[in-house]
């Protein structure tokens, strides 16, 4: 776990990030930089927000206001004067290539064989050819320990193995981030270990990930960093085991305990 | 004790009225068969008539024509309703409105008679006579599918918003632009829901083109007419039309009974639908 180094490139940086639902703000200014191969995760209660600010990431939810840069590109708008143009469709799509997402739902789809989940989106969005893309998707499906699985249908597997595939999916776009959110909270409590694992070798190759999890003991484990937040701020960030092992913060305190 | 045998409960009421039926139909059988003023051994001479076929062709034709065009309309439509601009989604909601709530027999023969307040097309230096354009076919055509189009449009985005929205949010995810995501993520999945009541609209639509004969379409209801007005065989010729209705939604519905029947296989193996649209996408993603 190299990334905690502070001159390693930056890869994600958010500039007071705000974002509300109607009368409700559900995030009230968060900053965050993310380096290349380090692990972020973002803890704290439900309703906190981390989800949200996770996809406004990717620009799957709209933020009010604030910046997001990915790359150094800023994400979802093209920045003209001092107004922010929200991104067409097809500009959004180019961009979002570039970040892997993996669901708490799995969001398989339904209709496409395992092969076909892993391997449309580099055959369409990255004009990979079509053999490539195929030895590439079994590549990943050692990686995700689902070797032989290729024509099985999402419904024919359990939740664990949907969601392995989901992220050998994500990674056959080559991303240079990775966004988890809640990718194990979806899962009967046997299977959280074999998406953890995966989740660990990915980590240890030095992908650059931001996770969205309740498990403690990944994120003491794994993580680089971990940030709390509750009610939309973030209340205390710094390195896995400091902060998980020692929080200084009292809502941190409390946090943790009824983890425990 | 010798094991007693079991009587199951008589039902009186329910075989009194049983009766009144078969008495009924017995009766309302025997006066049509033996009623003097119906000349049976026409039907038979008619039932394979060259008209009365040519007829049954241009059924099908306007059925499967409408029902193509319907589809194709009631699926921008439905998009449409579904898009963020009001005015798009908005004359959607006003198209559907109208066709919907206008009978279709008043749709017919508006379209039939609109050279009345369009008597000519002219763009330019090009110039149409609308009845040229618009003869009873184009017309009975154009009314049964922009009708339907209403209906289908409804159906389509019922099934459009049957897919879970995390499908669309990983194929954004995976950097699918919105139309692609349309085309290979949601739109497969909703024509589960979306086939069986194309079926049970295409077995309608069979029937309801014979409202076009009211502008003459030469449908099979049009040929029926057309000879009964010379021979007077009315009674005749419209039992001659009603079998072959009854033959052709019969026909339909089996044809629609295998493809559920295929689709509700899906939970051991993907319906026929959807193999045929991996195949179709995996063709298509084969040009990289």
């Amino acid at each position: 776990m190299s990334g905690q180094s502070n001159n390693s490139p930056i890869v994600v940086e958010a500039f007071d990030v705000h974002k509300s639902f109607g009368p409700l703000e559900v995030l009230k200014g968060i900053n965050l930089s993310v380096g290349k191969g380090e692990v972020v995760c973002l803890l704290g209660p439900s309703g906190s927000g981390k989800s949200t600010f996770l996809r406004c990431i990717n620009h799957l939810e709209r933020m009010t206001s604030g910046r997001i840069l990915v790359d150094g590109h800023v994400i979802g708008y093209h920045e003209r004067g001092d107004a922010l143009h929200e991104m067409s469709g097809r500009e959004l799509a180019v961009q979002r290539r570039d970040i892997g997402m993996v669901f708490q739902r799995f969001n398989l789809f339904a209709h496409q064989s395992v092969l076909t989940n892993i391997s449309q989106a580099p055959i369409l969005n990255r004009g990979q050819p079509r053999k490539e893309a195929v030895a590439r998707a079994r590549e990943l499906l050692k990686m995700v320990d689902m070797e032989g699985r290729e024509a099985a249908f999402p419904y024919q597997l359990s939740g664990g193995q949907q969601q392995r595939i989901a992220i050998a999916r994500a990674l056959a776009m080559d991303p240079k981030l990775m966004l988890f959110d809640e990718p194990t909270s979806a899962l009967d409590p046997e299977l959280v270990g074999e998406v953890l694992n995966v989740m660990r070798k990915l980590a240890a190759d030095g992908m650059t990930m931001i996770v969205v999890t309740h498990e403690m003991a990944f994120a003491r484990d794994v993580a680089d960093r971990v940030v709390f937040m509750d009610q939309g701020v973030v209340v205390e960030e710094g390195p896995a085991r400091e902060v998980i092992d020692n929080p200084k913060h009292e809502r941190t305190q409390a946090f943790l305990r009824r983890m425990h | 004790m010798s094991a007693r045998k079991i009587i199951p409960a008589a039902n009186w009421g329910q075989r009194a009225i049983a009766c009144c039926i078969l008495a009924v139909v017995t009766f309302l059988i025997y006066m049509v068969a033996t009623s003097p003023h119906i000349n049976w051994p026409t039907i038979p001479q008619y039932i394979f008539d060259d008209t009365i076929l040519d007829g049954i062709r241009l059924t099908i034709l306007f059925t499967i024509l409408s029902m193509v065009i319907s589809i194709v309309t009631g699926a921008i439509l439905a998009t449409m309703r579904l898009a963020s601009n009001p005015i798009i989604s908005g004359f959607s909601s006003v198209y559907i409105w109208f066709f919907r709530g206008t009978p279709l027999l008043v749709q017919i023969i508006f379209w039939f008679n609109i050279q009345l307040f369009i008597p000519s097309i002219n763009i330019g230096l090009f110039h149409l006579d609308t009845n040229d354009v618009v003869t009873a076919f184009v017309a009975a055509l154009l009314a049964l599918s922009l009708n339907e189009a209403a209906y289908m449009a409804e159906i389509i985005r019922g099934g459009l918003l049957a897919v879970d929205n995390g499908q669309n949010e990983a194929a954004k995810a995976l950097g699918y632009t919105p139309s692609q995501s349309m085309l290979r993520i949601i739109f497969p999945q909703a024509l589960r829901v979306i086939i069986p009541p194309i079926g049970n609209q295409t077995i309608s639509m069979l029937k309801t083109t014979s409202l076009v004969s009211v502008v003459a379409a030469q449908d099979l209801l049009t040929r029926a007419q057309n000879i009964y007005a010379r021979n007077f065989l009315i009674i005749e010729l419209l039992i001659v039309a009603s079998i072959w209705y009854l033959v052709m939604t019969t026909v339909a519905s089996c044809i629609q009974y295998v493809i559920e029947q295929r689709l509700g296989q899906s939970s051991t193996q993907p319906p026929a639908v959807w193999r045929a649209a991996i195949r179709l996408m995996r063709a298509e993603g084969g040009r990289g």
